[in-house]
């Protein structure tokens, strides 16, 4: 069993039209004459779109000027959001004051960043976050060290935003394993209890339920007494994420195979632990990816609060176009917020995938 | 004098560790366990055999309550299992399992794995437990691996690490559910070793298994089960070369 001398065989290059970029185009883009048809047509509507678009946005536009000035050119009027910045970002919170919520922003922003990381999630991370919302909570309501009080309506654009998403994600998370485990409960009473809220919750439209919370659940309260607008909105929202949530976590906990339950026990392990530390942590990572989806529909659907009246920054850059200044240039706004949003849920995205490859173990 | 007289009678044992009274079990309408009597005296090695679905994985997974009962009882170190869940878990402790599939947690290290049970359940300190797991995992000879996890390793090892979980409890008892149906042949081997030097050390062991020639060598008894009834039990020299009824007999000549 000797192999052949290797020198005896001569190695020939792959011809040219295999290889390479030749290679490559034939290969993907003209394999067949359909595709090759294909090919040449989306080559020319790119070309009759991208170069247009291109100049619009680049070349022709202006990017920080009075609303005049963008009267008289053919390309895009970016002005509008540097002009009407305060407004979009901070809406109806008192002038002067602005910076209260740009803090806290930038705040929450850090406390975010800080909770990405795995090694910091630790009991601290929990004492950083409870520090930081209760600054966060003073800079935005004041009335401590002389600040000014701003009362919750008055709360709106990003601030208001982050401030429903984030809370919407965070609260419903945990509301929605404990109702995933709550309709595996062997318990008839809890499983019940479980299966109506969630069956219920999303049965409905979540514009249905902030109407009900901002018009119907007051009717039921006595007299005088209020809950907070924005309060009712923000617990709306984590119900009807928790819900959605519920079910993807019970999907995750579907997927178990029933011998680490078995194994679980025979060590001992009682029903909080085997959950806690050898169950939880495997169904919620199997769950990463629909559990993202959820939280990029919570992030999203955020802009719905604008039925009842809240104005989250979709909202105001609406009332900002709503200035005869600026009207006619929706499409610049819109498409910029567009943009925001995007970011938002790429981060997001991007991090899920992260966390899964730092959780893989092999197997 | 009495005592000396009493061990005679049944050796090698001192003190009973598992009683089951006519145990019956259903799943459904169909009867998986018939009238099921059994002792096992601390350091009793006990094989059990028999046809695929004769109740013998069922049975021992009845003694540690992966399994309920229906009729009949189960008295473990003294705790009766009931519907109790404090009486179970008390028990669970007592008595080790070793399952056919390993069932070691994927997202824990081979050294977490076996520290779980005495810190969450023993309650022992972080270094204790991991000194002590490090000793069985020493015992397993596998401790090189012990930052690994699970899925890094071949199933031999895995199930050598099973067995290394279990003991890291300080079981009295370990049952052995099938521990070498799932692996690869060249890996039996490496963890019937493991389980020759347990019952050397004089572990009490009840074990579910077709290896004849670990029943031969290692067991103080061999139990035969057939539809969900003990068929026959003896010592395994009369067991092999005796068998007194017919189904054991038509057993033996299809696996021996």
């Amino acid at each position: 069993m000797t192999n052949p001398p290797a020198a005896t065989r001569e190695y020939l290059k792959p011809p040219i039209t295999e290889v390479g970029v030749i290679g490559w185009l034939r290969g993907n883009l003209f394999n067949s004459w359909y595709n090759s048809l294909l090919t040449i047509v989306t080559l020319l509507v790119l070309w009759q779109i991208v170069p247009p678009f291109f100049n619009w946005a680049f070349i022709n536009s202006v990017w920080n000027s009075p609303a005049e000035a963008c009267r008289d050119i053919d390309g895009a009027c970016w002005s509008v959001i540097p002009q009407n910045i305060n407004f979009i970002v901070f809406g109806f919170f008192p002038d002067g004051h602005q910076w209260r919520p740009g803090i806290a922003m930038l705040l929450l922003l850090g406390l975010v960043v800080y909770s990405k990381d795995r090694k910091h999630w630790k009991k601290s991370l929990g004492v950083y976050w409870l520090v930081g919302l209760i600054v966060m909570g003073t800079l935005m309501y004041g009335g401590l060290f002389g600040m000014l009080v701003v009362e919750t309506d008055q709360w709106s654009g990003l601030p208001l935003t982050f401030m429903l998403a984030l809370f919407g994600m965070v609260a419903a998370y945990p509301l929605g394993v404990l109702l995933a485990l709550g309709r595996r409960s062997r318990m008839p009473a809890i499983k019940t209890l479980c299966v109506v809220y969630i069956e219920m919750i999303r049965g409905v439209p979540l514009i249905s339920l902030l109407f009900m919370s901002s018009v119907m659940f007051p009717l039921f309260l006595p007299e005088g007494v209020t809950f907070d607008k924005v309060l009712r909105a923000q617990v709306a929202i984590i119900l009807f994420t928790a819900a959605y949530i519920a079910e993807v976590v019970r999907g995750g906990l579907q997927a178990m195979p029933r011998g680490q339950f078995e194994a679980a026990d025979s060590l001992g392990l009682n029903y909080n632990q085997t959950m806690r530390l050898v169950i939880l942590p495997q169904a919620l990572k199997i769950v990463i990816p629909p559990t993202l989806g959820q939280m990029l529909s919570a992030f999203k659907d955020t802009s719905l609060v604008v039925i009842i009246a809240l104005y989250d920054v979709l909202k105001t850059t609406k009332v900002a176009l709503a200035n005869p200044k600026w009207t006619g240039f929706s499409t610049e706004a819109y498409i910029a917020l567009a943009l925001f949003y995007f970011i938002c849920c790429f981060a997001m995205s991007n991090y899920s995938r992260k966390l899964e490859k730092s959780l893989h173990t092999g197997h | 004098m009495n005592q000396t007289e009493n061990q005679n009678v049944a050796p090698p044992a001192e003190r009973l560790i598992i009683e089951v009274n006519s145990m019956h079990k259903w799943f459904g309408d169909f009867h998986v366990l018939s009238d099921i009597n059994l002792k096992v005296h601390l350091k009793e090695r006990i094989v059990i055999c028999g046809p695929s679905g004769s109740g013998k994985s069922t049975l021992i997974r009845c003694i540690n309550r992966l399994e309920e009962h229906q009729r009949g009882q189960i008295i473990v170190n003294g705790t009766e299992l009931t519907n109790d869940i404090k009486n179970i878990e008390k028990v669970r402790t007592e008595v080790g399992m070793v399952f056919q599939h390993f069932n070691l947690f994927p997202h824990l290290t081979i050294l977490e794995n076996l520290t779980l049970g005495p810190i969450w359940v023993r309650k022992t300190p972080k270094k204790e437990a991991e000194e002590a797991a490090m000793m069985y995992l020493e015992k397993v000879h596998i401790a090189e691996q012990a930052l690994k996890y699970p899925g890094q390793l071949s199933g031999g090892q895995q199930q050598r690490v099973a067995i290394a979980r279990s003991l890291c409890m300080k079981p009295k008892v370990m049952l052995f559910d099938e521990p070498t149906s799932a692996l690869d042949p060249e890996m039996i081997k490496e963890v019937l070793d493991v389980m020759i030097e347990l019952a050397e050390e004089g572990m009490t062991m009840l074990v579910v298994t077709h290896e004849m020639g670990f029943a031969k060598s290692v067991a103080d008894r061999v139990m035969f089960m057939d539809y969900g009834e003990i068929v026959e039990q003896n010592t395994p020299q009369e067991f092999f070369d005796s068998p007194q009824h017919e189904r054991t007999k038509l057993f033996l000549s299809q696996i021996l």
